[in-house]
């Protein structure tokens, strides 16, 4: 049976449920307007090991044992972890998941992982591949910081369009055997680079990707924006999520009504100094995972796409004027199997 | 996409919030200004109330700005005065001592001599090369001009 609708999307055939889910966030983000849907909230940045990295695979591990106890399963049911995070050499993933015996893929798309580890882990699980897949993701605000920035405690000033990298970590269980939400529709971004080069402005770099996918998933599928609760985007800030509107209107597509980002949506910009707003893989796992399935499980959203977007760029890249590559990843998730028809 | 990238950044540069440049500005001079009072209160407690040479004094105040820049780096306060005050932070020796101070702190994990000792010059490092440099090819040129 074919599955593709169209050139970037599937359309999955058998019933793929996210049956768990947990989050684990910094001090910050538990202070933020989301701090009732989130598991866990951080004392502090270390959370009691020696540097922000172990503490990154900390909260990795963390999350991802609590998703997998929260369905009543064990690591032994789970028959794949996909996981990535921003770190070089993905570590925080591959560290946290040194103890517990899962077979592993790692990923590495930026900040758009969430929706890529799901968007895989749900293809495998269509597959007969597997019968039950983690999906789990994170990011640290130090540890990004001092990857792609400054010091911490370097006196600098940050431009109005930065962003700022949420601390936090998103995990969920896939399977075959749940009542829902489903993952109905998967499209897959590709690689768009509209020469943005300011690192500062990554909201700016990836919203012609969200655009493109966007566009690419309402002509394969045949779907409207209005035939989703809420479209959400992963960290494009609040500069992006302007841009995205502007572009899609130029398409003739209008998000105004049911459109948020999940980096707007984390922080109070006016309270908590967040400038552009909140990124990060951490960032569209955690509203995934906290705020966004509640909300469908307390049935006041059905149907639901979430896009997560990631800028590909490298410490390196920035500093040899590179200009930055960014490709989003979007799912549908809906309380309804048939979602669709 | 039906627009081009000249396009695009184009937007994008007139959709992007600019830094209050003015805001900015005032505060780096009023802050910047109080660094250099501080500095010129403790040239005064030396030479005048300590009875120091002037030149010793120099230095000496230099040492107590440079330590100052350092233990506020150290307190987490040197960044949060510097998120307003900018190039007032920046620019003065303190602003130098939270430069090599800062990356010291976060890289002591890494180790004292590949982490500390290795990147405590990543943000300072350039300011040297190209300060030493200058002041070298001034120097010949000083030179040069003394000959005649």
């Amino acid at each position: 049976m074919n599955k593709r609708i169209g050139k970037q999307t599937v359309k999955l055939t058998q019933p793929i449920s996210i049956i768990s889910s947990a989050n684990i966030v910094g001090k910050k983000e538990g202070e933020g307007p989301l701090s009732q849907y989130f598991d866990t909230i951080m004392s502090d940045a270390t959370w009691g090991e020696s540097s922000w990295e172990k503490a990154e695979s900390k909260m990795q591990n963390e999350a991802l044992s609590h998703a997998i106890q929260k369905a009543s399963l064990t690591p032994d049911d789970i028959d794949y972890v996909l996981a990535g995070d921003l770190l070089n050499q993905c570590i925080s993933s591959s560290f946290a998941l040194r103890d517990l015996s899962i077979p592993f893929f790692g990923i590495y798309g930026a900040c758009s992982t969430m929706a890529e580890t799901i968007s895989l882990g749900s293809m495998l699980l269509d597959g007969d591949f597997a019968k039950n897949i983690c999906a789990v993701t994170s990011s640290h605000f130090c540890t990004a910081e001092r990857q792609y920035r400054q010091p911490l405690e370097y006196g600098g000033q940050r431009t109005p369009t930065a962003q700022w990298t949420v601390t936090g970590s998103g995990s969920v269980v896939l399977s075959k055997n749940g009542n829902g939400p489903y993952v109905t529709h998967i499209t897959t971004g590709k690689i768009i680079d509209m020469g943005i080069k300011d690192a500062n402005n990554m909201g700016a770099a990836m919203a012609p990707a969200a655009a493109d996918t966007l566009k690419a998933h309402f002509s394969d599928t045949g779907f409207e924006p209005n035939d989703y609760d809420l479209i959400l985007t992963g960290d494009l800030g609040t500069l992006g999520k302007e841009i995205l509107i502007d572009l899609m209107m130029h398409e003739k597509i209008d998000l105004r009504d049911n459109y948020d980002d999940c980096g707007c949506l984390i922080f109070d910009a006016d309270t908590q100094d967040t400038h552009a707003g909140g990124s990060g893989c951490g960032c569209g796992a955690v509203t995934l995972t906290g705020y966004v399935l509640s909300l469908m499980k307390e049935q006041k959203l059905n149907n639901v796409l979430f896009m997560a977007t990631g800028a590909l760029l490298s410490p390196t890249s920035t500093m040899q004027g590179e200009s930055i590559p960014s490709v989003a990843h979007a799912i549908s998730i809906s309380n309804n199997l048939h979602f669709g028809g | 996409m039906s627009y081009s990238k000249k396009e695009y950044s184009d937007y994008v540069e007139r959709k992007s919030q600019k830094s209050p440049i003015v805001r900015d500005t005032i505060s780096a001079f009023i802050v910047g200004g109080l660094l250099c009072c501080i500095g010129q209160f403790f040239l005064n407690l030396y030479t005048k109330n300590l009875g120091l040479d002037e030149e010793i004094s120099k230095s000496a105040v230099s040492v107590t700005m440079i330590f100052l820049g350092s233990f506020f780096t150290g307190l987490d306060l040197y960044k949060k005065i510097a998120k307003y005050a900018g190039a007032g932070t920046i620019v003065p020796i303190t602003g130098f001592a939270n430069s090599i101070v800062s990356p010291a702190m976060e890289f002591r994990r890494e180790g004292m001599i590949l982490g500390l000792a290795a990147k405590m010059f990543v943000i300072a490092g350039p300011v040297l090369v190209y300060g030493i440099s200058t002041s070298v090819f001034i120097g010949i040129i000083y030179y040069i001009i003394k000959l005649f």
